[in-house]
């Protein structure tokens, strides 16, 4: 029997070696059931090749891991019972209709022939896709193809779902469909293991993110606690007379106890605030500062306090910025396909760091 | 591919009810009954039906190809080897057809390589179904192709002049023996399509494979005037066997030396092959 309290996911030093890259290099992880779980890393960083471990796709070379209780070695059978998966690729037949392959899914899953249709027409409708429904996958864009592999996934409700980078690729309105989705599934109680390269999905969605590279967790938590390591945030500030920069900048030092650096642009200047306190601390901090600045007759024409961005936190985690296509190279694993990909993910980086 | 159509305007209109309507969706936990391994297999074999549908070009291989084969063979080498074209055919046509559709058989690991590549397969191995259902379904729609190009050889040489002496039941069973033969030799090519890393890695595998098999055999020639080292390997290639028990179906014997021989071949392919194609499925 197993375990009703056994968490989704929990792993013990699981590795995955390929030749003598250890694409996974001893993962210790424990996803909670009932909510998103997010595991965030470059390219290369080991995320595929863990997930495809956890869906029973590939055989861990060293370690354990365990889904609802159930060995993945072991007791197979049973895992795949539990879980789906979407892949990084669509995980559907191309020549095949949407509505073919999730009936043929569907009667995979069990369902008699009309069940399985009627199943997978309710949920193409769902998902906003009944107009694509009789036409060959291929012909979908992007964000239809995602948005039909999650609803292959969905046939029996699984208890635990994992999405393989599911925006890689996606324009903003895609991923942001995308986003409501997963969203929606997590609130009927199933859980989500969501792997990403974009910070601020990881941000968006998940409830704890576990930061990979290299085959390794380097920092696991909250999306809160991940950036308090990292300190509070910035205070950016734009002055309205260029001449004024040095004397702001002073007494921001002074008031913030920060660093101050003088931005590219000659009136802007941002301050990190590098302790530890919490938002609250951080926003009344800002804004006695501004009131000194009022005081000394250093017109302030914008000011913003920015929450520091997973950027940040991997910045200060691995000591250089999430360059995917950096560490793409050094991947044999099924995590080194990705290169296609990494100049989306640049893309979707930098404005993940703007919002 | 140009023709990717573009979410359309009504798109994020449509998307706005999805929260409500896909909670609804998911309330239910209830799971239906795992499928039988019959009923997965013809599941998948119904999919290589609908890929059939859905990209007809795919039968050229079964149609054209061996029509091409017959023509080709029946009048480059009948009037050479036996006279005329048409009493050459009385020998070559069950040979043939058991060629073409020998051949035929590589698509089917070119197949389960290109879905390896697409990621369908990845979605396939994560389904709680009976392990070989996949593969049983590759070859049941593929049992489906051979049939086609067995009928189509045969209605090309009664056309040109094939009389077999075995009558429709005769011509019937030696294509069943065909197609059942097939099925189990298929294994050797989901093997390859598991373990060779593109699809033109198995088609180059295939032809080194099949080519010898098919003409160093009783196909086109008799094997009395080859070498005798030839001669050896004739007498232990299955598909010879095959050939031979074919032939004398459709000639209206019931060989049964060459029929046991074509049976345990057969056995022992799907059991080797079987068994090595699950093992790399399974440990992939």
């Amino acid at each position: 029997m197993t375990d009703p309290h056994a968490p989704a996911v929990e792993t013990n030093g699981l590795v995955k070696i390929y030749g003598d890259n250890r694409a996974v290099d001893g993962v210790d992880m424990t996803v909670p059931k009932g909510a998103v779980y997010g595991v965030l890393g470059p390219n290369g960083a080991g995320k595929t090749t863990t997930v495809k471990m956890l869906a029973t796709l590939l055989r861990p070379d060293g370690g354990t891991a365990h889904v609802f209780g159930h060995d993945v070695r072991t007791e197979a059978a049973a895992v795949r019972r539990r879980v789906a998966m979407t892949g990084q690729y669509a995980s559907l037949d191309e020549d095949l209709t949407g509505l073919e392959n999730l009936t043929l899914l569907g009667r995979l899953t069990g369902y008699h022939k009309r069940d399985a249709r009627a199943r997978g027409e309710q949920l193409l409708t769902a998902f906003g896709l009944e107009e694509a429904a009789d036409r060959q996958v291929k012909k979908y864009s992007g964000g239809m193809r995602r948005r039909a592999d999650i609803a292959a996934s969905l046939l029996n409700v699984p208890d635990l779902l994992f999405l393989d980078e599911p925006t890689t690729g996606l324009d903003p309105r895609s991923r942001n469909q995308v986003w409501e989705i997963i969203r929606t599934i997590v609130a009927t109680g199933t859980t989500v293991l969501l792997t990403t390269q974009y910070l601020e999905e990881a941000d968006q969605l998940a409830n704890r993110i576990a930061v990979i590279d290299h085959g390794k967790v380097i920092a696991e938590g909250t999306p809160g606690e991940l950036k308090s390591s990292v300190g509070a945030g910035a205070v950016h500030v734009r002055l309205r007379d260029t001449g004024q920069r040095e004397e702001a900048r002073r007494l921001l030092a002074a008031s913030l106890g920060a660093d101050v650096e003088l931005d590219a642009d000659p009136v802007a200047l941002t301050a990190r605030i590098s302790t530890t306190a919490d938002d609250r601390a951080a926003a009344e901090r800002a804004s006695a500062a501004l009131g000194e600045l009022a005081r000394a007759g250093v017109v302030v024409d914008d000011f913003s306090l920015g929450r520091p961005s997973l950027d940040e936190v991997f910045l200060a985690l691995t000591g250089e910025k999430p360059a995917p296509d950096a560490t793409a190279g050094d991947a044999g694993g099924p995590d080194a396909q990705d290169t296609t990909k990494a100049t989306a993910g640049v893309a979707a980086v930098t404005e993940g760091t703007r919002a | 591919m140009s023709t990717a159509t573009t979410d359309n305007a009504t798109d994020g209109a449509q998307l706005r009810p999805v929260a409500d309507n896909l909670s609804e969706l998911l309330v239910s936990r209830e799971q239906p009954p795992r499928p039988s391994a019959l009923s997965a297999s013809l599941t998948f074999g119904w999919r290589a039906m609908l890929k059939i549908k859905h990209v007809p070009e795919q039968l050229f291989d079964v149609t054209l190809f061996p029509i091409i084969m017959t023509l080709m063979f029946t009048y480059l080498f009948g009037g050479a080897l036996a006279g005329s074209p048409t009493e050459y055919l009385q020998y070559l046509l069950p040979g043939i057809m058991v060629m073409s559709v020998i051949m035929t058989t590589m698509y089917t690991g070119v197949s389960v390589n290109t879905d390896i590549q697409k990621g369908v397969f990845d979605r396939f191995r994560t389904m709680p179904v009976w392990r070989p259902s996949p593969m049983v379904g590759y070859l049941l729609g593929d049992a489906l192709r051979y049939t086609v190009a067995s009928v189509v050889i045969l209605i090309v040489g009664l056309i040109m002049g094939f009389r077999p002496e075995g009558g429709p039941l005769g011509v019937l069973a030696g294509i069943a023996l065909l197609v059942a033969f097939s099925f189990s030799f298929s294994w050797i090519w989901t093997m390859f399509g598991l373990l060779l890393r593109s699809d033109k890695s198995v088609m180059g595998v295939s032809m080194m494979v099949l080519f010898p098999m098919t003409f160093l055999s009783n196909i086109l020639v008799q094997p009395d005037t080859m070498p005798g080292w030839l001669q050896g390997f004739v007498e232990v290639n299955p598909v010879a066997h095959l050939v031979a028990a074919v032939r004398d179906l459709m000639a209206g014997h019931v060989n049964a030396a060459e029929l046991t021989w074509t049976v345990v071949a057969g056995a022992v392919l799907m059991l080797v092959f079987g068994s090595l194609t699950m093992r790399i499925y399974n440990r992939k």
